[in-house]
């Protein structure tokens, strides 16, 4: 560092100012030493990178603020809805009223006079364990299978993918419809990790195409040469890199989940115990709500809180998109508006 | 070419794959179906070892023969295109999924070939408009409507399109009272027919559109379209060659993936719209617990997505050079 340099930036000026001074000339880039930042420091210069930054430009989007308000509404009333309200009864009402007649049932009620709010919120829980769990597995398996494939190559690689492609060709609908005919799973987060099946296959080969990419990169090859674990550098350099896209999929494969599940629950093909959206849209269906006129709203409720919190979700993918592409913020920035990329939701199901 | 038998291979090892899911099921997990059926059978007052003779007809399994050579009999039969005895309708499976498999061909390909036609355009309209009103109302349209499940979708019309307004049948695949052929009142019933399960996937076209949407306008600039203008070419041959043809190429690959995506939607639509089709019959055997023609459906199902993914992988390593050479 030479003085012309160091003068030149006035905001080191002190600092270097003072390095140079040193009367034995200790060379500046030695004494870097003693700058050396604390743990603390260094935790909160992290927290600024990956919390704080990211989340002031995502509140500055409408979109993110709505979604997460949506989807913190759904967890608060799964949390703690069922503490509040009295569990569901039989012959509670009069039979299918429509909903904003009576306050005493907001939503109505179905054909054995069964509030429709209460079941609404008390299938909330089951519902996003099943969409939490699903989409905790998926990325994992995805992320995992992926990078080991992309990052090792070679015949781990061979195998590897081979299952991917064997997954990704199987039809996931059919193949869970069969397994659960035979399994059938009652916990809410035994049946999102078997909806994942049909999921992570999709992440897992767009996760390894990137990672082809990524480890000839020159960070990660210098990483190598420097003899850094294959572990930790997997850890340390590779994932921090897969990670905006990991989470957008994670809140893309949370939707795709909850449509999946509630769809099997819908057609009668999984067993239960509690009730879910699924299961009342079922029952709707199976007493003929989709032609009688006055017992529409009970096909209609369940799926207004399907579509509502896919609104949220899809929101915040929109959102997050934003956040980690930085090309799509600079155009947003530029007044274009609207999202460039759903790339990420196009991995799992090629944009359906 | 050997990208092309590679992919082949992949093709093979998949069906293989899923043909000993369906042999591991039916054997090997509790509350096994081979079980199920004897008991079944017993039920109705069939002798017990007549009972297992039936059961091991119907469903290719000899449960009393070792584990490798009872896979080997399966495998060997379902390659032979013997699929067993539907114990629902009393008829061999691969009867009741002949007749079944060209309805749900018919309804899927207008389906899959109709939304993409319909994003790749509306993306493209988006993309040119882009950040005026047009734009604005298709692009929300689109995000909507990557929030309502294809399913709910599909009861909305059948609720408005099929009860309420009546323009279209609200189940069924024929018309009735038509004779079957080549005839125009016939071809018009069965258009008729499959109108709602097709337009129930061609409205939710929301991501593929968005997904073109996003592709034009990043092509849009690139230098060498710059450099094209420059060179005086007519708008016309920008659009489709340089535009059209880069911006639906990512496309294409989303469209294999979702052939498999578009086959499981079946089971559901077809279910709602009481359309006979392989979903459909794959939901009543569970609902049945007809094993064979459960297992029989799924194998089926999974051969038509293999075929379709190999023919589309195939035709996009012409589209793509890069592809066919297993660049990409």
């Amino acid at each position: 560092m030479s003085d012309a340099t160091a003068g030149a930036d006035g905001s080191t000026e002190d600092k270097y100012a003072d390095l140079l001074s040193d009367e034995e000339g200790v060379p500046a880039f030695e004494s870097v030493m003693e700058t050396r930042e604390t743990r603390r420091e260094r935790y909160s210069r992290k927290f600024d990178t990956y919390v704080r930054t990211p989340l002031a430009i995502m509140f500055e989007d409408w979109r993110a603020v709505v979604g997460l308000l949506i989807i913190s509404t759904y967890v608060v009333v799964g949390a703690f809805g069922p503490m509040v309200m009295d569990p569901v009864l039989m012959g509670e009402g009069e039979p299918l009223i429509s909903p904003f007649q009576n306050w005493q049932f907001p939503l109505g009620t179905d054909r054995t006079g069964q509030d429709l709010l209460t079941m609404t919120v008390y299938s909330t829980r089951p519902v996003l364990l099943m969409m939490g769990s699903g989409a905790f597995f998926t990325v994992t398996v995805g992320t995992i299978v992926g990078t080991l494939a992309g990052y090792k190559g070679g015949a781990l690689d061979t195998v590897l993918s081979t299952v991917t492609d064997t997954f990704i060709n199987i039809p996931g609908l059919p193949l869970v419809i069969v397994l659960s005919v035979i399994i059938e799973p009652t916990n809410p987060i035994i049946v999102g990790i078997f909806l994942s099946i049909a999921l992570w296959a999709g992440l897992a080969r767009s996760i390894r195409s990137q990672l082809l990419t990524l480890r000839r990169e020159s960070f990660v090859e210098s990483s190598q040469a420097l003899g850094v674990p294959t572990g930790r550098l997997i850890r340390k350099e590779l994932l921090p890199h897969l990670l905006p896209y990991v989470v957008i999929n994670f809140v893309n494969a949370a939707r795709i989940v909850i449509f999946s599940a509630v769809a099997l629950y819908f057609l009668g093909v999984l067993p239960f115990e509690d009730s879910n959206w699924g299961i009342v849209m079922n029952l709707a269906y199976e007493n003929g709500a989709h032609y009688r006129p006055d017992a529409l709203h009970w096909l209609l409720v369940p799926v207004f809180a399907i579509v509502f919190l896919s609104v949220g979700l899809v929101l915040l993918a929109q959102s997050l998109d934003r956040v980690f592409n930085p090309r799509v913020r600079a155009r947003s920035s530029e007044g274009g508006d609207e999202d460039e990329s759903t790339t990420a939701t196009t991995a799992m199901t090629g944009g359906r | 070419m050997r990208w092309t038998v590679q992919r082949l291979l992949q093709g093979i090892v998949t069906i293989w794959a899923v043909m000993t899911v369906s042999f591991a099921l039916v054997r090997l997990l509790p509350g096994n179906p081979v079980d199920f059926l004897i008991v079944d059978l017993v039920q109705q007052g069939v002798e017990p070892a007549e009972a297992a003779q039936r059961a091991q007809n119907m469903l290719n399994i000899d449960p009393t023969k070792p584990l490798h050579i009872a896979y080997f009999e399966y495998m060997f039969d379902v390659l032979q295109g013997n699929l067993g005895q539907s114990t629902w309708y009393s008829e061999p499976v691969t009867a009741v999924i002949g007749r079944a498999l060209p309805w749900t061909i018919l309804v899927m390909s207008y389906g899959v070939l109709l939304s993409f036609l319909l994003g790749i355009v509306g993306g493209a309209f988006m993309a040119y408009f882009e950040g005026q009103k047009l734009d604005l109302a298709l692009t929300s349209y689109a995000t909507f409507m990557i929030s309502v499940p294809y399913y709910v979708l599909a009861i909305i019309l059948l609720v408005f399109l099929g009860y309420r307004f009546g323009l279209f049948p609200a189940s069924g695949r024929v018309p009735t009272g038509v004779t079957p052929g080549v005839n125009l009142p016939y071809i018009a019933g069965v258009l008729h027919h499959a109108a709602l399960p097709i337009l129930s996937q061609v409205v939710i076209t929301g991501g593929i559109a968005l997904q073109m949407r996003g592709n034009s306008i990043r092509v849009l600039g690139e230098d060498y379209l710059r450099v094209a203008r420059l060179r005086g070419l007519s708008d016309y041959l920008i659009a489709t060659r340089y535009v059209g043809r880069n911006a639906v190429l990512p496309i294409y690959t989303g469209l294999m993936i979702s052939i498999g995506a578009m086959f499981g939607g079946a089971v559901v639509l077809e279910t709602i719209f009481k359309y006979r089709g392989m979903g459909y019959y794959l939901v009543r055997a569970v609902q049945t617990r007809d094993f064979p023609l459960m297992m029989g459906a799924f194998t089926v199902i999974a051969v038509a997505v293999v075929i379709a993914l190999l023919v589309a992988d195939i035709t996009y390593g012409r589209l793509d050079p890069r592809a066919g050479r297993g660049e990409v």
